[in-house]
């Protein structure tokens, strides 16, 4: 924890000081008769969370934050693979919804996180992971109308058939 | 009496079948989502606020109303039978009703907690049917530098009574403030902050974005990381005899911390910023202090149910006063609330009560049926709900990822949008690990596209003149009082070092 501390403390700093160069793309100081220019108020404010990290940093090496005495690890062997696993789930799920539509992403989570995560029998996974999409789509698309994402065009045999439903 | 007319049409119109049947769902979910672990109004509320577009936006504000009231009464149920609470409001309901449930009166620990939030929610909802007009017609002479004046003292107040690490609170406001100013200069019509010259930034981040990434992934993350998918539960017993016995019990035992979580609940919940969880931390500390048997506390005293779960709803009621009268969220929830009433095209702020009459006073009607409904719901089902606690967490968490992947796209059809929620997921899980409070910026992404228009106007009343927020008669006490919260701390430390010496 305590590396871990200073580490994300620099990384923020890292953040402010892009987040100040980038606001002087516009003016940062007062223009006589206009008020604070368009830069000021995201260039000040970055200013403050770079000094509070540096305050972060003063109390890291204080010892009086409770991170900065820990000398556990962020995360024990089972905590990381558990992040990774769930994470890295989500972040596949998202990047499935281009590819085989938002439905069809969802069905595909849920199954990996109840069979293979959460490790449901077949036939309690299996039905959630079809009856969830299915009822999702006809409450955005049906009542909500609004369309989510189809995925390739492969999708489309399912969607027309989806469609017929609804119109 | 003119208040009682304007209460009686505002009943009127929360008990149309619509907005009656939304009001029953949202409780119910709302008894849901408090009792479950991790998941509080806030988490509840920013996952299914894009769901309510589909309703008009008086029937959708109601129902989200009634889920942050029903989520105040279910945050007992896993506090009592878990030991864990359902939320952080209530935490300080785990003190006694977690013992009550070991010696065996979980039922009496249940009964407690519900009439306690109802007589909390009641009390509650009278002081802002009698305060929330007279604060709007107050409000209505506001200016810029009134309003950035109370800006300043939300988020001073995070600063001075806030709790958390300070150098952290303070970067997550500006963090928030920040982000919300990505997209276009509203003054010069500029691009400004278009971060790695990604297009996808020139609309800006919507406060729903940062919302969902920070409570659906982020602290859902956190909640499997800490608690490893494993909980159990104590099932209590409960029979109609019990419970009128319990009530008794609760009556007897639970009217002082109820009636001191009530009024201080309420005022504390007023607060920009300061919402229920330390409104029910304060009502335990108090009515503790001030009880003749103080070392019964924490052993299982129905005084210590009793006092946090009437404090979290009538802070929860509190809360919305600032919101509907000044556009100032008093909570983490109302300030989702607020984004949503921006979304659905309303200006929060006193004007509202001009405006808007059925609207503002039909969700006053609102809490008044939520508050009935949720009592009898919650005392009525409650068995149902411990019943729902056993739903496998590896069940309800995908559900919840997924409702907040396909709500954050529907909310704002864009898939960067979505990649954005992810990354802020994760980003939030591990900024809680190091323990940078989040609320705080969820709020500021909310209040930064009001106060930075009202701080760039007011300086330019006074030609780049700060001292216009300390001349004003409104906008000058406000100030002075924000900046002794901000200093509060650095007062604290240099008298503690001084008494050190």
């Amino acid at each position: 924890m305590r590396k871990g501390e200073i580490v994300t403390a620099g990384l923020l700093a890292l953040l402010s000081l892009y987040l100040m160069w980038k606001s002087t793309e516009l003016p940062i100081g007062y223009i006589a008769g206009e008020g604070p220019g368009g830069g000021a108020w995201p260039f000040w404010l970055s200013g403050i969370m770079l000094i509070c990290c540096g305050a972060i940093a003063f109390n890291w090496w204080r010892q009086t934050s409770p991170a900065s005495r820990s000398d556990e690890p962020l995360l024990d062997a089972v905590g990381w693979r558990m992040v990774l696993l769930v994470g890295g789930g989500i972040v596949a799920f998202v990047g499935l919804v281009n590819v085989i539509s938002m439905y069809g992403a969802i069905a595909a989570f849920l199954l990996y996180y109840m069979r293979y995560l959460g490790r449901h029998r077949w036939r309690v996974s299996l039905p959630i992971a079809l009856i969830t999409p299915v009822t999702l789509f006809f409450f955005f698309e049906g009542a909500m109308q609004i369309t989510m994402p189809k995925g390739m065009p492969f999708t489309d045999p399912v969607f027309n058939v989806l469609y017929e439903i609804i119109y | 009496m003119e208040v009682l007319g304007l209460l009686a049409d505002g009943m009127f119109v929360a008990v149309q079948p619509l907005n009656l049947f939304l009001i029953l769902v949202g409780v119910a979910l709302g008894l849901f989502i408090g009792a479950m672990p991790g998941l509080g109004s806030v988490n509840g509320v920013a996952i299914l606020l894009p769901v309510t577009f589909l309703v008009p936006p008086g029937s959708a504000i109601i129902f989200l109303a009634a889920l942050y009231y029903g989520a105040m009464y279910g945050g007992a149920i896993s506090s009592v039978t878990l030991g864990i609470p359902g939320a952080s409001t209530a935490v300080a309901t785990t003190f006694d009703g977690r013992p009550l449930a070991m010696q065996g009166r979980a039922s009496l620990a249940l009964v407690t907690a519900a009439l306690a939030s109802f007589v909390g929610g009641t009390v509650a909802n009278i002081l802002f049917t009698l305060f929330a007009p007279l604060l709007a017609s107050v409000a209505l002479s506001f200016g810029p530098p009134e309003i950035f004046a109370l800006m300043l003292l939300a988020f001073a107040t995070f600063v001075g009574l806030g709790g958390d690490d300070i150098p952290k609170t303070i970067f997550s406001i500006c963090l928030g403030l920040v982000l919300g100013s990505i997209g276009f200069d509203a003054i010069s019509g500029a691009p400004r902050l278009v971060l790695f010259d990604h297009t996808g930034f020139l609309q800006g981040i919507g406060f729903l974005v940062l919302a969902i990434g920070v409570y659906g992934i982020g602290e859902m993350l956190w909640t499997i990381e800490q608690t490893r998918g494993e909980v159990t539960a104590t099932t209590p017993k409960i029979t109609a005899k019990g419970v009128a016995a319990d009530t008794k019990d609760a009556v007897r035992r639970g009217w002082k911390g109820t009636t001191i979580g009530s009024f201080l609940g309420f005022f504390v919940g007023v607060l920009p910023a300061a919402g229920a969880t330390p409104g029910s931390l304060m009502a335990y500390g108090v009515t503790k202090m001030v009880s003749r048997k103080p070392q019964d506390f924490g052993k299982g005293h129905p005084g210590g149910v009793a006092a946090p779960e009437a404090a979290n709803n009538s802070a929860s009621t509190g809360a919305m006063l600032p919101m509907l009268t000044l556009g100032i969220p008093g909570s983490p929830t109302t300030a989702i609330l607020l984004g949503g009433m921006v979304i659905w095209g309303l200006v929060p702020g006193p004007r509202l009560f001009v405006e808007e009459t059925e609207f503002v006073w039909g969700l006053i009607g609102s809490f008044y049926v939520s508050n009935v409904a949720a009592v009898l719901i919650n005392l009525a089902f409650i068995p149902l709900f411990i019943w729902m606690l056993r739903m496998p967490f590896t069940i309800l968490a995908p559900m919840i990822f997924v409702l907040s992947i396909a709500g954050g796209y529907a909310a704002t059809r864009d898939m960067f949008d979505v990649w954005l929620m992810v990354i802020f997921g994760l980003g939030a899980f591990f900024l809680r690990k190091f323990d940078y409070p989040l609320a705080p910026a969820v709020l500021a992404i909310v209040l930064g596209p009001i106060a930075e228009p009202t701080l760039r106007q007011s300086l330019l009343l006074s030609s780049g003149d700060p001292s216009i927020f300390f001349t004003r008669p409104i906008a000058g006490p406000i100030t002075v009082i924000a900046l002794i919260l901000i200093f509060l701390p650095a007062f604290k430390l240099l008298r503690k070092r001084r008494s050190l010496a």
